[in-house]
């Protein structure tokens, strides 16, 4: 209060530093569409709870790429992980599914931190094919392993309780949608929070120019592999509600494709913005859903050409051409 | 007393190639000193020895009392020992307030938190602003560093470095690149630094280095050739021959 009547009032540029991870209207509007998209749209919940599951995914990988710069070609390890994990408990006689979030979490954590320990000594693309190939061979081991995990089969027999022993995850998907949606938001906080800390700022501190983070003391190595175990972790319990809401595991969740298809989503919503991977993965997989049942043969044609349009007009993704768009409008400079 | 900064025998080999051999200096507390030498000398290479950005083949790094050849550059920033870059090395896409913000955060130990949000922390960005407005910077506060001419931004080079409060400085060409005028406000700030911060300044422009310094090394092939106040400097033949002025003996 007695700043207020101090003699030099507060800078301006201080106070927009100060606001800046106040929550604004407009970010209640995911929250928005995805609660009116489950009255709106009962027959497609499925699709929608894949959809909240990418996006917990892709905001695990804008954790690392958009804010601490870290590249990869390999999230996957995490997410099959965390579902191998979850699915693993539900088939052998644990279908807790909370408990089983969060041992699935712990596990692709520690994937995350032991790999990371090795990988995140390097820098660019020697790191980005480390990443990878730490995928390919985590599914290598998954498809070798067949006795545990069903290998090529996949994993069955999973038996999953009820959500807080009062929701049975029904037929429709309505309480796999509901669930990966708390689930979502959770996860939003926590990442919200995160990347509005000193910490996350640090972070894009790396990402900018890391030479003059070691030059200001501070500890980039311990950085970069506190924020990839966390996003490990996001991944990890991404996974594992895939495996939870779908009862199956199948190894296509360590896949490269699955690496490779979150990164494209996320790109083409926005890296390092937070809402990105809000706006890329319902775009993409409601696209794709379209074009699939319009073109049941070449549908990944067309899913070419709507990558290229949006890399072509909107390199920043959709986020980023609407920030442009909303810079060139607004009224000040 | 102890040297602020020290080095003993201090070398490095990258293969067949030396850049620095046995290099024994000693920089006092609070000194205005410059480190001079031809291009490839190895001047940027003692920096990044000295800072921990390479690690040398022999030889030891003191800082003040205590030893630092092995530690890594967070921990002798942590000590006191900081640096600016020859080639801008700046948060490019971040604000002006922001880049001096990660500085201030580091040296208070709170870059690490991740409960509250950076914006809480009030005696930071404030300590950061009035950093700003100290070197005339205040305007740009929340511009990006991108956005800034390049004398600005050299500007806000300097304002990271001594947002970190360093016992000792390494200026690396601190005005390289710099229009005069401009190049003139940044020799103001750094005649203006507090008398306790040891300075060493690697420079190449000669009116800098003797309106700056009040004593020189060169180096020259990576060993030290002479030491001593800007006239005995100015007046050594070899200096003269390797360096300063071969015009002036044709």
């Amino acid at each position: 209060m007695t700043a207020a009547l101090d003699a030099s009032p507060p800078a301006a540029a201080v106070n927009a530093l100060a606001r800046r991870h106040r929550l604004r209207p407009l970010e209640a509007l995911p929250w928005l569409a995805a609660t009116a998209a489950f009255f709106v749209f009962p027959d497609y919940l499925p699709l929608g709870a894949q959809i909240l599951i990418n996006i917990l995914f892709a905001l695990s990988v804008d954790l690392i790429l958009g804010y601490a710069g870290i590249a990869t070609l390999g999230q996957a390890a995490f997410f099959g992980a965390g579902a191998y994990t979850a699915g693993l408990l539900a088939a052998h006689g644990w279908g807790e599914p909370i408990s089983g979030l969060v041992i699935a979490g712990l596990v692709a954590g520690i994937i995350g931190l032991l790999s990371g320990a090795v990988i995140l000594r390097t820098r660019s693309l020697t790191l980005l094919m480390l990443t990878l190939m730490i995928a390919v061979m985590l599914q290598e081991a998954a498809n070798k392993a067949g006795s545990i995990t069903g290998g090529a089969d996949g994993l069955q027999g999973m038996s999953v309780w009820q959500v807080l022993g009062l929701f049975r995850f029904d037929l429709f998907g309505r309480t796999a949608y509901l669930y990966c949606l708390a689930l979502l938001f959770l996860g939003w906080l926590a990442a919200r929070q995160l990347v509005h800390s000193p910490f996350g700022r640090s972070l894009t501190g790396i990402r900018e120019n890391e030479a003059r983070m070691h030059a200001i003391g501070s500890p980039v190595f311990r950085r970069r592999l506190v924020i990839y175990a966390i996003s490990a972790v996001m991944a990890g319990v991404a996974g594992a509600l895939l495996a939870q809401t779908t009862q199956f595991v199948a190894l296509e969740v360590l896949s490269f494709e699955r690496s490779g298809s979150v990164l494209i989503m996320l790109i083409i919503g926005g890296v390092g913005r937070l809402y990105g991977a809000f706006i890329g993965v319902p775009l993409y997989m409601i696209a794709q859903d379209r074009f699939a049942q319009a073109d049941p043969v070449y549908w990944d044609f067309w899913i070419g050409l709507l990558l290229i349009i949006v890399v072509l007009f909107a390199r920043t993704g959709v986020l980023g051409l609407f920030e442009q768009l909303l810079r060139r409008w607004s009224p000040r400079r | 007393m102890s040297a602020a900064l020290e080095t003993k025998g201090l070398c490095k080999s990258f293969g067949a190639l030396t850049v620095a051999n046995g290099i024994d200096f000693r920089l006092e507390r609070g000194a205005r000193h410059a480190l001079i030498g031809p291009n490839g000398a190895g001047k940027t290479t003692f920096v990044n020895l000295v800072t921990g950005a390479l690690s040398p083949s022999a030889g030891r790094i003191l800082l003040g009392d205590s030893d630092v050849t092995l530690l890594p550059q967070a921990q002798r920033v942590k000590r006191g020992l900081a640096r600016t870059f020859q080639i801008n090395t700046l948060f490019r896409g971040l604000s002006v307030l922001e880049n001096v913000c990660l500085a201030i955060g580091e040296r208070l130990d709170v870059a690490g938190d991740m409960h509250r949000p950076a914006g809480s922390n009030r005696t930071l960005m404030d300590e950061a602003y009035d950093a700003l407005e100290t070197l005339g910077l205040a305007d740009d506060a929340l511009r990006p560093v991108r956005e800034l001419a390049y004398g600005r931004q050299r500007l806000v080079e300097l304002a990271v470095s001594l947002a970190l409060k360093p016992k000792v400085l390494l200026l690396d060409e601190p005005a390289a690149g710099v229009p005069s005028p401009e190049s003139s406000v940044i020799i103001d700030i750094i005649e203006s630094l507090p008398a306790d911060i040891a300075l060493l300044i690697i420079e190449h422009d000669m009116d800098l280095v003797f309106r700056l310094a009040k004593r020189i090394t060169v180096l020259v092939q990576g060993e030290i050739l002479v030491e001593g106040t800007p006239q005995e400097i100015a007046a050594d033949p070899r200096v003269r021959e390797v360096y300063l002025g071969e015009g002036a003996h044709r």
